[in-house]
């Protein structure tokens, strides 16, 4: 076991050095001088050249990635090339927004899809059962924006029950305590800015849960069919328990196994997802952040938020790997 | 090949995903003979113009119009010749370059293997949509760029699957045969176990097929693919933003067409694999 979660973690080391590496090449692979994609074409050749020696780009290559890595592992991602303020603050300040829409993104996606999955299972081949798995399939293929489109049209526009777009409207005002909108209006019991951010934030959660709902159904329901087949729930059902016992108590606990990691796994996911949800809704997250720093051609900006989002996602497929790991006496005892 | 057809036939979901496959190709093959307008024709006086059947609809504009008066169902059609560009080049890509690694890595095996899966490895940990972006970041916002991106960002899923079917099939009796009858390791490699580890990777450039597709719209959406005047869907969408109140028909379809294409490769993918290897169903 201790060796297992020793060799995982020895193994993130090279990956997390790639993407490293990855980073700081984007700057020296993009076509131009990068002195001169932040002073424009019309600086002078001085100005340039001060530029230069002020980013360090006069010296050798591996120089520079060695004080970029020193810097980032001093907490100095750099200054954002268009607001000039340091760019790890501008994460922290968009980061609680996006963990908000991801987590009831993901509550949703957890809660529905698990639900579905079980249903079909236990009544397989039924109308609810091709009902649930087509719409299964049908929200793998969704593109997460066009479905967000759709229900800002009919949830905003037409029926107008929720808003269009934003985290919390205008005339309320939070303090911002831990950055979690929900968190902090309850904390100064602000109900209805509570209110307020919850509506704001259904739609895009519901945009950016379909896809791990419909991957999380179809996963529980065919973990589910397997594990009914076992011996030890013909041996739950002939010593007396009752369906719901065998169910909920036998074989849900052994089907959700692999549920877990999926879950874990989205959960990362998600946070890609959410570059294009945030887009749709304006949601003031980091992916609306990074598409924003791409149109601008912020580099340190790009680079720092693709290496924090890279990170986030290398070290939930850590977690969820080690959890898996202490859940699954195969590997825990291997 | 009969066989083959036989149970193809049988699973429903692959037909209709077939289906939709097969018009969307047709859509795209004849897209000037369907449409009733060049994709880019504008006329300002038939801005906006609502879908036939509602209240303002005309004849000549099935869909409606867009804001430049461009005529929306023309539009859709020539998308489809977009999409499925997009699609094919793409997964080309990416199967041509995850084919050789995986190959390599799989017949080589050891410090080969080792090098090759943890590059695989590194590209597979930065999430799809996000190396997408951080490449057409540095090559530039454009179609060809964006199709680039997408098919380096596939690269590693199918040099997994390549690897894995190329190891199954390494130590069987045919290979170790061919091998002591002089073969050499390129025809061993393309010839020899390629053919019968072929399953799973058609499989996968299917489904590859559907998501290729939804991340070129991504990012067209995003304003990183195709630019205007491009008939792209997702460039489409970014458009009608602005339109949600005035104009949602501009929103509906060229989503629609996005879904369908996409739905429809899923659905064929799904069949494949139920009919070439029900093994790999539910893994």
């Amino acid at each position: 076991m201790f060796s297992y979660i020793l060799k995982r973690l020895i193994w993130t080391i090279p990956t997390l050095f790639g993407v490293t590496l990855m980073v700081f090449s984007m700057v020296h692979l993009s076509p131009g001088d990068p002195a001169v994609a932040i002073l424009g074409d019309k600086a002078n050749a001085q100005s340039v050249k001060e530029l230069r020696t002020q980013m360090g780009l006069d010296k050798p290559i591996y120089t520079q990635y060695f004080i970029y890595m020193s810097n980032i592992a001093k907490g100095d991602f750099g200054k954002s090339a268009t607001s000039y303020e340091p760019v790890l603050d501008e994460f922290l300040d968009r980061f609680p927004a996006t963990i908000e829409l991801a987590s009831l993104a993901m509550i949703i996606a957890t809660v529905l899809g698990v639900l579905a999955g079980i249903i079909s299972a236990i009544k397989r081949y039924s109308i609810f059962d091709y009902t649930s798995m087509f719409a299964a399939l049908a929200g793998v293929s969704m593109p997460v924006f066009w479905l967000g489109l759709i229900l800002i049209y009919f949830f905003a526009v037409k029926l107008g029950v929720l808003p269009v777009s934003g985290r919390l409207g205008y005339e309320f005002d939070i303090d911002h305590i831990t950055g979690f909108y929900l968190i902090d209006s309850l904390l100064v019991k602000d109900y209805e800015a509570f209110w307020d951010a919850l509506r704001h934030l259904i739609l895009p959660a519901v945009a950016l849960g379909t896809i791990p709902m419909a991957i999380i159904a179809r996963m529980t329901r065919s973990s589910m069919i397997e594990v009914m087949k076992e011996e030890y729930i013909k041996t739950a059902r002939a010593k007396g328990c009752s369906r719901f016992q065998v169910i909920a108590i036998h074989a849900l606990r052994n089907a959700l196994m692999p549920v877990v990691t999926i879950i874990g796994l989205m959960f990362g996911s998600l946070f890609a997802g959410s570059i294009l949800t945030e887009t749709t809704f304006s949601w003031p997250g980091i992916g609306k952040w990074l598409v924003n720093a791409v149109y601008q051609r912020d580099f340190p900006v790009i680079q720092s938020a693709t290496l924090i989002i890279a990170t986030v996602f290398i070290a939930i497929n850590l977690i969820v790997d080690l959890l898996y790991a202490v859940i699954n006496p195969k590997i825990r005892l291997s | 090949m009969r066989d083959f057809i036989k149970q193809y036939k049988k699973n429903k979901s692959a037909v209709v995903g077939f289906f939709i496959v097969l018009i969307l190709l047709i859509l795209a093959l004849f897209a000037p003979f369907i449409a009733s307008h060049l994709p880019a024709d504008q006329n300002l006086a038939d801005r906006l113009i609502p879908p036939m059947w509602e209240e303002g609809g005309v004849t000549t504009h099935i869909l409606g119009t867009d804001d430049f008066g461009r005529d929306l169902f023309s539009r859709i059609i020539y998308g489809a010749r977009i999409s499925l560009m997009v699609g094919a080049i793409s997964v080309g890509m990416s199967l041509t370059f995850g084919l050789v690694m995986g190959l390599v890595a799989a017949y080589f095996g050891g410090k080969v293997d080792l090098f090759v899966m943890r590059i695989v490895d590194i590209m597979l940990s930065i999430p799809a949509i996000l190396l997408a972006i951080v490449i057409v970041s540095i090559l530039g916002p454009s179609l060809v760029n964006a199709m680039i991106a997408i098919g380096i960002v596939g690269i590693p899923t199918y040099a997994r699957v390549v690897r894995a079917s190329v190891l199954a099939e390494r130590e069987k009796e045919y290979v170790i045969a061919s091998r002591i009858n002089g073969s050499s390791n390129m025809r061993l490699m393309f010839k020899v176990i390629l053919p019968n580890a072929a399953t799973p990777i058609i499989v996968q450039s299917t489904m590859g097929f559907a998501s290729a597709v939804l991340e070129a719209a991504g990012l067209s959406f995003l304003g990183l693919g195709a630019q205007p005047p491009t008939p792209e869907w997702g460039a489409m969408l970014s458009d009608s933003l602005q339109f949600i109140t005035t104009a949602p028909w501009m929103i509906f379809y060229p989503g629609l067409a996005i879904f369908f294409t996409v739905l429809g490769f899923n659905l064929m993918g799904d069949g494949l694999m139920d009919v070439l290897d029900p093994k790999l169903k539910d893994k």
